[in-house]
């Protein structure tokens, strides 16, 4: 993708899309994106979608917590009990696994750990994209030229080989250390970080161009032109005129980033290389299933539940995103 | 001339790649013979490495590694120990490729007709499940898909075989597994060029001409249309390469990709080198011929 002849995008907050909607004219380019977001079906039931699993998953620890003994032993995510493989029923809505844990618990657990790293990876993607491409962009010549190509060589690169190699050696390097011998918490919490970090620092490329592209069109736009022209300084049209008009482009490539992270994140566990046990993602409950495939019994429970969260979650992340971008009405080439 | 510079530009990339890559893995704590049969005698130990010169300082084992990579040889695993890098690669590249080259043709024999009749019929309802079905596709992971594959196919209706790459009946589900996240992002970006290129003006001077629709479409629309799909071929390919480690685990097939992380885990130094070099090379050389056939299909791009 290096070198695509690329056109500049035009800015997302146009005259004639409020004119055609009927829009009074002195709507903000928020309120009108929101009004078209709105409009928006699968968008907003997928915004709902979302607030709700999250309610969910945030309410699950208290309500065990509260409840009696009875029913918060039943649902312990690490408890180990005697009803292994139990199907899914009454008593166990998702069923349980080898170990007889209940399985709808884990997933909550799970989603934990899953959302958490999607929302501080992509903020982290966030942070270092908009300042590089912001700087890019803004600055120009020969500082655009390094930041990009630089852009261009890390496009280049295999990044999930990239991050495989980085977490084994940089997660080894942690175990080693004195610091975390003695707590397996402390490593844990580690080994997340690293993982945010890492998922970050590598899906911040797409968000860099983007911005730059943007920022490129939005400084010689009108609007700029003659906020300069009336004696504003640097300062006030960036914060006043051109970050705000970034903030469409990038809350929507957070929606779009955010799937693609929790992905990378389920991957990594996958292969044993994100979080550890007895921490669970998504990830590693459906490595935990595959891993009891057998031609005689059927566990289908075990990857149809986690699989069906994640699934559905990345579903809803990716038309929320859509919906942002057609809000926004930006063009994605 | 251009290409010939990007090849060129390929080089210095290369040697920072697997400089890179060197440096991290023997940043990395502990060594290839920690778990060997413990507790080896040191004098054991300090002539293994000494054979493998890793008790020489990096750099020199770099500069030693990079004068074997001019006569390709790429060292010895240090793991396995009767095989060369080159062995693990001539053995599994070739079951990668097929792999990978099999799930291409599923993404685009799938993913063309599903973006291309989604666009056609748009706003209808051919459209909305087609849509869906193609976001639907791009968020299943295919370590999702493929052991519900194996469930449902394998166990469940016995169609097809578990596990193992023998015969063409353990080609089948592999691929699909591996594709399927491609079919949705191949209609995806399919669909999206043919609206655009509806709006085109010369699409509008055809129709004015009198051009019927399906003429329209099929020779003027998606010719256009087509070009994202190829520039986007490239990289699909390096992920379809790439990104079969996690198939290759689960369905047991012998490809390269399991080895990528075995021998991260296991500091199989030479292994992990040679192949994020080989992964690189990969990645680079398709999207040079990608941006070749880009130049070829639409005259009007040119690269400087």
């Amino acid at each position: 993708m290096s070198d695509q002849p690329s056109t500049t995008t035009p800015g997302p907050a146009n005259g004639n899309g409020a004119a055609a909607a009927g829009l009074p004219h002195h709507a903000s380019p928020a309120r009108r994106a929101w009004r078209r977001f709105r409009r928006n079906r699968p968008a907003i039931l997928s915004a709902w979608y979302l607030a709700g699993l999250l309610a969910i998953v945030l309410a699950w620890p208290l309500l065990l917590q509260v409840s009696g003994p009875a029913f918060a032993g039943l649902h312990d995510p690490d408890r180990l009990s005697d009803a292994q493989f139990a199907a899914p029923g009454a008593r166990h809505w998702f069923g349980t696994d080898v170990h007889g844990r209940d399985v709808f618990s884990r997933t909550l657990y799970g989603a934990q750990i899953s959302l958490l790293v999607g929302v501080v990876g992509a903020a982290v993607s966030l942070l270092i994209g908009v300042l590089w491409g912001a700087i890019a962009g803004y600055v120009g010549g020969r500082v655009d030229a390094v930041l990009m190509r630089v852009v261009d060589v890390l496009y280049s690169l295999p990044s999930i080989i990239f991050i495989i190699v980085l977490i084994t050696t940089v997660g080894e390097t942690l175990k080693q250390s004195h610091y975390v011998q003695h707590s397996p918490e402390v490593e844990g919490a580690l080994r997340v970080s690293l993982l945010f970090i890492g998922l970050g620092a590598i899906s911040w490329l797409t968000m860099a161009r983007i911005v730059r592209g943007q920022v490129l069109s939005l400084r010689t736009r009108a609007f700029v032109e003659a906020s300069r022209a009336l004696g504003a300084g640097t300062a006030r049209i960036l914060f006043r005129h051109i970050i705000p008009n970034i903030f469409g482009v990038a809350i929507t490539y957070v929606a779009l980033t955010m799937p693609a992270i929790i992905l990378y994140e389920s991957f990594l566990s996958y292969l044993g290389l994100g979080v550890q046990p007895p921490m669970a993602s998504w990830g590693t409950l459906i490595a935990e299933g595959v891993s009891q495939i057998n031609p005689i019994r059927i566990y289908w429970w075990l990857i149809v539940f986690p699989g069906g969260i994640l699934v559905s979650t990345l579903l809803a992340l990716n038309f929320l995103g859509d919906g942002l971008r057609d809000a926004w009405d930006i063009k994605s080439k | 001339m251009y290409f010939l510079r990007r090849t060129l530009f390929a080089i210095p990339l290369l040697l920072v790649i697997s400089a890179l890559a060197f440096a991290l893995v023997h940043a990395a704590p502990g060594g290839p013979f920690d778990r060997e049969r413990k507790p080896a005698s040191p004098e054991i130990e300090h002539n293994l490495k000494a054979k493998y010169h890793l008790d020489e300082p990096v750099w020199k084992q770099y500069g030693r590694y990079l004068g074997g990579l001019l006569h390709g040889d790429f060292g010895p695993s240090l793991k396995y120990r009767n095989h060369s890098v080159g062995d693990i690669i001539a053995q599994g590249l070739p079951v990668s490729l097929t792999l990978g080259g099999l799930a291409f043709c599923f993404a685009t024999g799938l993913g063309i007709p599903l973006g291309f009749f989604t666009a056609a019929r748009r706003g209808g309802w051919t459209d909305y499940t087609g849509s869906f079905l193609a976001v639907l596709a791009v968020c299943i992971p295919s370590f999702v898909l493929a052991p519900v594959l194996i469930l449902v196919f394998a166990i469940k209706l016995e169609l097809f075989p578990v596990a193992l790459w023998e015969t063409p009946w353990h080609m089948i589900l592999p691929p699909i597994a591996l594709g399927s996240f491609f079919v949705g992002q191949v209609a995806r970006i399919l669909r999206e060029g043919m609206l655009t290129a509806t709006q085109a003006e010369f699409v509008t001077a055809a129709r004015a001409k009198g051009l019927g629709e399906t003429t329209l479409l099929f020779k003027h629309v998606f010719r256009i249309a087509v070009l994202p799909v190829v520039s986007y071929s490239g990289p699909m390919l390096a992920d379809l390469l790439t990104g079969s480690f996690i198939i290759e685990n689960i369905f047991q097939i012998p490809g390269i990709g399991v080895f990528l992380v075995n021998s991260s885990l296991n500091r199989d130094y030479t292994v992990v080198v040679g192949l994020s070099l080989l992964y690189a090379v990969l990645l680079i050389a398709l999207n040079l011929v990608v941006d070749f056939t880009y130049t070829w299909l639409d005259p009007r791009v040119k690269y400087e």
